[in-house]
């Protein structure tokens, strides 16, 4: 292994990344444009849904609950209506996600201590903020009921006592205290945006040199298939960690998302999963030989498993066994329960170490496999 | 390099893709200094040979020693020992001359002191001086060749092979590109250049005819002349005509007849008797014959002969 032809085959890559706008814009626009995007766009947990009412009571007490739907700031109160009809229309044509319905009786239920239910018309095309809104709701309801009861035991010249209900749970949210869907997906979208600045720029490396016809020349020389190998992926990586800090900059920065674990444990992971991800993607380089067909497939085989089976979009836990299976070859998985472990919980190194081995196991296997492959194809 | 001073030795060498045998038993030696030419048509095996000599392929069956080394066994070691410029251009277009020459001096670890001296020798061979820092994509034809043989040649190989260096490329860059070679060979380096030119045949050393993945031939461009040839050549000077191809294909003694010219090259198995017999023939058959010569073969005669087509056909 030669030091001197590694460092000049890195210096060769990086001056054609620099002169090259496609990998340029790739390197250097494609991380802040998807930390924008995504997390900006990718919300799972709603706020300010728009609620429509119909209070068919409009008596002190009525308002009085609405009045509490206003001040969460799950929901904005947008619209009345005084026809059944119109409320329908409303969420048909999606005013609102979310419809109450107050019933005449409101008020006089209330007062006699009977039993008042409140009709929520809840569009669900999308189950997850349908849910989300009847949960915010039932929430909002629930406290104006206890509220009422209170009032009304006091009323009734009872002690305070019996209004308290006789099992509760105080739910403590730890990593997560706000319950803030971002601190969930802004590690994703920093592990997504890493994968596809360095699939994108490693799958065209050799590709190119196919391309062109300059792998002939390059392999008349005595350079070898590690010096090429490492030389070229060389400036990726420090491309790929540069953007990585960006992202996680961007992520702390500006998105708050908490850091309560060390650098040094992120900078491992972090190396880990784009050594991983510059291999995989420089081996789909050397067997296609086509920079279009080296970038699609690369894309396809780290981007697609990354957004389904990592846990960034849907919780690996709730997946049917044999999925979940297959969940332990996408090494996006291990990277992101690190990333979430050391920016929300703070782990240290110790705590992370299995998924930490499984990357670096990750990193051999594809090393080996992709030094294999390469030397084979110079054959 | 051995002590009967061959700088490349290849002995029954056999190399097949599959069912095809691109390379058919072919063996030869090239003396330090020598220019060897490759000589044949597209799919003889010129490629294929040159790039077994370089180690970019493994040879199916046979013996191969670059510079003492078996480039079967020290691939890498054969590597370090010579210069390669390969069919299609490949240097990186999107750098400069400069950037591509310290690129390939990297490669080949030449020092840096000797590094800056060499570089200083290319742009000055290439005719790059003053354009050091222009993109190489943006460069004609003869000064991107020039460049890929300085880079080639960066290292000071003893051996170096040029796989049609030449084509596409203009003829004065092509004389020029020429006298370089045999700058290199005069200063001891073992030169293999594969070419279809046959005005660029004549001036290598040696010439090996390739057809079909056999060795047709082997020698200088004048014992190829007088030897390779079977029979005599003769210049019949008649309108040329289908009739007249006919009536000479036809003629006793003749072994083959082709247009040429004004006229016709006829191969004879002797010359003496067909020089008094044929006008006569010919007359009787309707062919007014003007003249008739025993004239040496060129190098194109005996590569219609030997291969069976004709250099530009063959080309295609």
């Amino acid at each position: 292994m030669s030091r001197r032809r590694l460092l000049a085959i890195a210096r060769k890559e990086l001056i054609q990344v620099r002169r090259d706008p496609r990998s340029l814009l790739i390197a250097l626009l494609m991380p802040v444009l998807l930390m924008g995007l995504l997390g900006y766009g990718a919300r799972l947990d709603a706020r300010h849904l728009p609620v429509w009412t119909f209070d068919r009571d409009g008596s002190q007490e009525s308002q009085a609950l609405l009045h509490r739907v206003r001040a969460s700031p799950y929901f904005d109160l947008v619209g009345t209506v005084d026809r059944y009809d119109a409320l329908a229309a409303a969420i048909d044509d999606n005013r609102c996600k979310l419809g109450l319905v107050l019933p005449p009786d409101f008020s006089r239920r209330l007062r006699s201590g009977e039993a008042v239910t409140v009709q929520a018309l809840v569009d669900a095309t999308d189950d997850n903020t349908a849910n989300l809104a009847i949960g915010y709701a039932e929430t909002v309801v629930d406290g104006f009921s206890a509220d009422v009861r209170l009032d009304w035991v006091r009323r009734q010249g009872l002690p305070d006592l019996a209004a308290a209900p006789p099992l509760s749970i105080e739910a403590r949210t730890w990593y997560n205290e706000d319950l803030d869907s971002r601190n969930f997906i802004i590690p994703g979208v920093v592990a997504l945006a890493m994968a596809l600045v360095g699939a994108l720029l490693s799958s065209l490396t050799v590709a190119r040199e196919w391309e062109r016809g300059t792998m002939e020349q390059l392999a008349s020389t005595p350079v070898t298939a590690p010096e090429i190998m490492l030389g070229k992926l060389l400036p990726y990586f420090l491309i790929g960690m540069a953007d990585a800090a960006l992202c996680i900059v961007i992520g702390v920065g500006w998105f708050q998302v908490p850091f309560r674990g060390t650098v040094g444990t992120l900078l491992v992971a972090t190396a880990l999963f784009l050594i991983v991800t510059l291999t995989v993607a420089f081996t789909i380089s050397v067997a296609i030989r086509s920079q279009l067909g080296a970038s699609q497939i690369a894309i396809i085989v780290t981007l697609l498993p990354f957004n389904m089976l990592s846990g960034f979009a849907f919780p690996i836990d709730q997946m049917p066994a044999p999925i979940r299976a297959v969940t332990y070859l996408v090494w996006g998985r291990y990277y992101l329960t690190v990333l979430k472990a050391v920016l929300l919980k703070g782990s240290a190194l110790a705590d992370v170490a299995a998924p930490m081995l499984a990357m670096a196991a990750y990193a051999v296997v594809v090393g080996v496999l992709a030094t294999r492959v390469f030397r084979k194809s110079l054959d | 390099m051995s002590a009967a001073g061959n700088a490349v030795l290849v002995e029954d060498l056999v190399k097949r893709f599959g069912s095809f045998t691109a390379v058919d038993h072919v063996s030869f030696a090239a003396r330090r200094g020598e220019v060897l030419g490759f000589l044949g048509p597209n799919g003889a095996g010129k490629s294929t040979i040159i790039r077994i000599l370089c180690a970019l392929l493994r040879p199916s069956a046979g013996r191969v020693l670059v510079a003492g080394l078996d480039v079967a066994r020290d691939a890498e070691a054969v590597r370090a020992h010579i210069g390669y410029m390969s069919q299609r251009f490949s240097l990186y277009d999107d750098l400069t001359a400069v950037e591509n020459l310290r690129f390939f001096g990297g490669m080949y670890r030449v020092r840096a002191a000797e590094l800056r001296q060499r570089i200083a020798w290319a742009v000055e061979m290439a005719g790059l001086r003053g354009r050091e820092t222009e993109l190489v994509g943006t460069l004609a034809g003869g000064w991107k060749q020039r460049l890929a043989l300085g880079c080639a040649v960066l290292h000071r190989p003893p051996i170096v092979f040029l796989d049609e260096p030449t084509s596409g490329v203009d003829p004065v860059s092509r004389r020029d590109f020429w006298q370089l070679i045999h700058q290199m060979a005069a200063g001891g380096v073992t030169v293999f250049v594969s070419t279809h030119y046959m005005d660029e045949a004549g001036y290598c050393h040696r010439l090996a005819l390739l057809d079909r993945g056999r060795l047709v031939a082997l020698g200088t461009p004048a014992e190829l002349k007088q030897t390779a040839m079977r029979g005599a050549l003769l210049h019949v000077e008649c309108p040329p005509s289908p009739q007249a191809l006919t009536a000479l294909e036809g003629a006793p003694g003749v072994l083959e007849a082709a247009i040429f010219g004004d006229g016709f090259h006829v191969v004879v198995a002797e010359a003496e008797p067909a020089l008094r017999a044929l006008p006569p023939y010919l007359a009787a058959r309707g062919v007014p014959c003007r003249a008739i010569a025993r004239i040496p073969p060129s190098l194109e005669d005996v590569f219609v002969q030997r291969v069976g087509r004709a250099p530009a056909e063959a080309r295609a």
